[in-house]
């Protein structure tokens, strides 16, 4: 069974200039595989600040890991040449979070859309090319009419994104980062952009990463779920698991701060405290969650724990577990199911 | 009690080359000091354009064309310029949809907060309104050290903080929080939101919370106005609305969201929002309305007062009275 993505022990720190002692590590020792015959969903959680996007800047190509290494069918994203090169650009696609900075103001939304028809060979003739940004702009639930001709300006938010998505099909890709792509949509509207996520993962076979901070999406969409904070691994596992019992303090947090539509279930009703997120707390080098967590005690504060198994398909990093096994870091896709 | 907040039949229309686009049609809207009240609707159903009415900074092509919108008893669509501008802020206050990118980066936090005071009370004393300010500051669970501080020295959540600090400076009757919170995690949202509600139940403000996240509307406001089309569909009672909606509209919207007990249900509305150059004749929502009758296709129903002091307008529940 051939891997279609594989990080290897993938770390990314970022450094201020040449002389500064520590930087930031963003994503730190990360380690995942994407079967090639296997498509799946996956989703990557966390708040702001905690490697999601650098996960997926990695992945995408446009940074390179400090150490460690990114395999797209076997072979090192940063040292694809010529038509590979070409081929993991078409067959890996994102979907971005800020709908209003991917658009050129000086040009029609349709460029867009012309540009990777022309840049990839997609269409035959220009009424081929057009019957094809039809085709894709419709699937997402916008009038070609509508849209085709207009300038970014004119269009909602909503309108915008749902063209990224569209962008997206149009090339048929393998690997679909999506980051964060409902965050600015309208709540009638998400429900119809998950759905063609999901359509596009069951009728075309296509593997998406799904970087969000909404578990309330995440949940109906994925099969799995990797929760991050400052760059390393809290929690994963199935997500039917993670979501109705989570384990880990950080993953709690999370749940228990989603805006249930419910006025019988109120924020906070379970009593978890809500700590500040400290830009300038570099989490020291034990539990990176340890200034914020209710539950620390001194051995948080030395080692950052390993992952251990809580369930058969879950993995916590939390010494509240110390007594379950140990999970290896670079076998993490062994508790992530499909 | 009479409302802090009454908006009387305002109408706005933006004139695009494609003709006229209604985006606010004969709205009418009360709301009492100390409520909060929720304005939910999908994109282009004049959510933003009705705050910007009521601040009255509707840019050309677009035109407040009538109405009256009252704050404590003054009809600022009939001040003129120079005291429009006075009652922005101190009247009533709006914090735009991505606020937290308005912040200067090249000017201190205080300077920017200073500036707001200067142009509405040019002769306070320096010191006085670097105390305001400061206060403005604490009463958001900032600290006072954040007056010196630059833009991206903050968070995300810190930096739409001082956003709310700048809007409460001068003690607003009405505050108007557009999206608030759209660009940030739920943790964070979580901590602003509480913030602002902490914030309102000192002044005793009345809050419009503009946004399309049904689960925020539920923790937070006490009431909910739908609007679709330009026009409000529905005024409920939070509770009301999420355990009993009316108009069908609503209960689609309600329907769509999700939630832990119905895992791989996508239950989108069909149809879309129509263009505002081509609103529909009769009811805006019947091409869409799974309960649409013959008269929902001619007549615009009229907003009419349910048990519950609900407003709807629809006409499934005006045949039987």
């Amino acid at each position: 069974m051939a891997n279609l993505l594989e990080f290897r022990n993938v770390t990314k720190t970022y450094t201020r200039g040449y002389f500064a002692e520590a930087g930031t590590t963003a994503l730190a020792d990360f380690s995942m595989t994407l079967k090639e015959d296997e498509p799946t969903i996956m989703t990557v959680a966390g708040e702001s600040g905690s490697g999601k996007t650098t996960l997926a800047m990695l992945l995408l190509g446009f940074i390179d890991p400090t150490k460690g290494e990114i395999l797209y069918k076997g072979k090192n994203i940063s040292k694809l040449r010529g038509d590979d090169r070409l081929n993991y650009r078409r067959e890996v696609q994102a979907v971005f979070q800020d709908p209003f900075a991917v658009f050129n103001p000086f040009y029609t939304v349709d460029h867009l859309l012309t540009v990777p028809i022309e840049k990839f060979k997609l269409a035959k003739s220009k009424a081929d090319a057009r019957n094809k940004m039809e085709e894709a702009l419709s699937s997402v639930g916008l009038r070609p009419e509508d849209i085709l001709g207009r300038f970014p300006h004119q269009l909602s938010g909503g309108q915008r994104q749902r063209i990224n998505v569209a962008r997206a099909l149009l090339l048929k890709p393998r690997v679909l980062v999506a980051d964060e792509p409902v965050s600015m949509v309208d709540a009638s509207l998400r429900a119809n952009i998950l759905e063609s996520l999901r359509g596009l993962h069951r009728d075309h076979g296509v593997s998406i990463i799904y970087i969000t901070h909404d578990l309330t999406t995440a949940y109906h969409v994925a099969n799995s779920i990797v929760v991050l904070y400052k760059g390393g691994v809290m929690e994963a596992g199935d997500i039917d698991n993670v979501i109705q019992k989570p384990q880990h303090p950080y993953t709690r947090l999370l749940i228990d701060s989603i805006p249930w539509p419910d006025v019988d279930r109120r924020w906070g009703s379970d009593g978890m405290m809500v700590k500040e997120s400290d830009a300038t707390d570099k989490g020291g080098k034990g539990c990176r969650f340890a200034a914020r967590c209710p539950h620390v005690k001194d051995n948080c504060l030395h080692t950052p724990p390993p992952l251990y198994r809580v369930a058969e398909t879950q993995v916590a990093s939390c010494v509240l577990y110390d007594n379950n096994p140990v999970l290896p870091a670079t076998q993490l896709t062994d508790v992530l199911p499909v | 009690m009479t409302p802090i907040l009454q908006i009387r039949d305002l109408q706005v229309s933006y004139y695009t080359d494609l003709g006229r686009a209604t985006a606010l049609n004969r709205v009418n809207l009360d709301l009492n000091a100390g409520e909060k009240l929720g304005l939910v609707g999908e994109s282009g159903s004049g959510k933003s354009t009705m705050a910007l009415a009521m601040m009255r900074m509707i840019k050309a092509p677009g035109r407040i064309e009538s109405g009256s919108v009252t704050v404590g008893g003054v009809d600022l669509i009939s001040l003129n310029d120079e005291e429009m501008r006075l009652a922005r802020l101190s009247r009533i206050a709006y914090i735009p949809q991505g606020a937290m990118n308005s912040l200067n980066p090249v000017m201190r936090i205080g300077a920017q907060m200073v500036d707001a005071i200067k142009a509405h009370i040019p002769n306070m004393s320096k010191d006085d309104m670097t105390e305001q300010c400061m206060q403005s500051l604490e009463s958001v669970d900032l600290k006072r050290n954040v007056f010196q501080m630059y833009a991206h020295e903050l968070s995300g959540g810190m930096k739409q903080r001082v956003c709310i600090a700048i809007g409460i400076l001068l003690k607003p009757q009405v505050i108007i929080a557009d999206e608030p919170t759209s660009a940030l995690d739920v943790v964070t949202q979580r901590q602003v939101m509480e913030t602002i509600d902490r914030v309102q139940k000192e002044m005793g403000t009345a809050v419009i919370l503009i946004g399309h996240d049904m689960g925020l509307m539920a923790q937070f406001v006490d009431k909910v106005a739908v609007m679709y089309a330009g026009r409000l569909t529905e005024v409920s009672t939070v509770r009301d609305m999420f355990s009993k909606p009316m108009h069908p509209y609503a209960q689609a919207l309600i329907k769509s969201l999700p939630n832990l007990s119905n895992k791989g249900v996508f239950q989108g509305i069909a149809g879309l929002a129509p263009s505002l150059l081509r609103i529909p004749n009769g009811c805006a929502f019947h091409p869409r309305c799974p309960q649409a009758m013959d008269v929902c296709k001619t007549t615009v129903p009229d907003v009419k007062e349910y048990e519950g002091n609900r407003l709807v307008a629809c006409h499934l529940y005006t045949e039987g009275a």
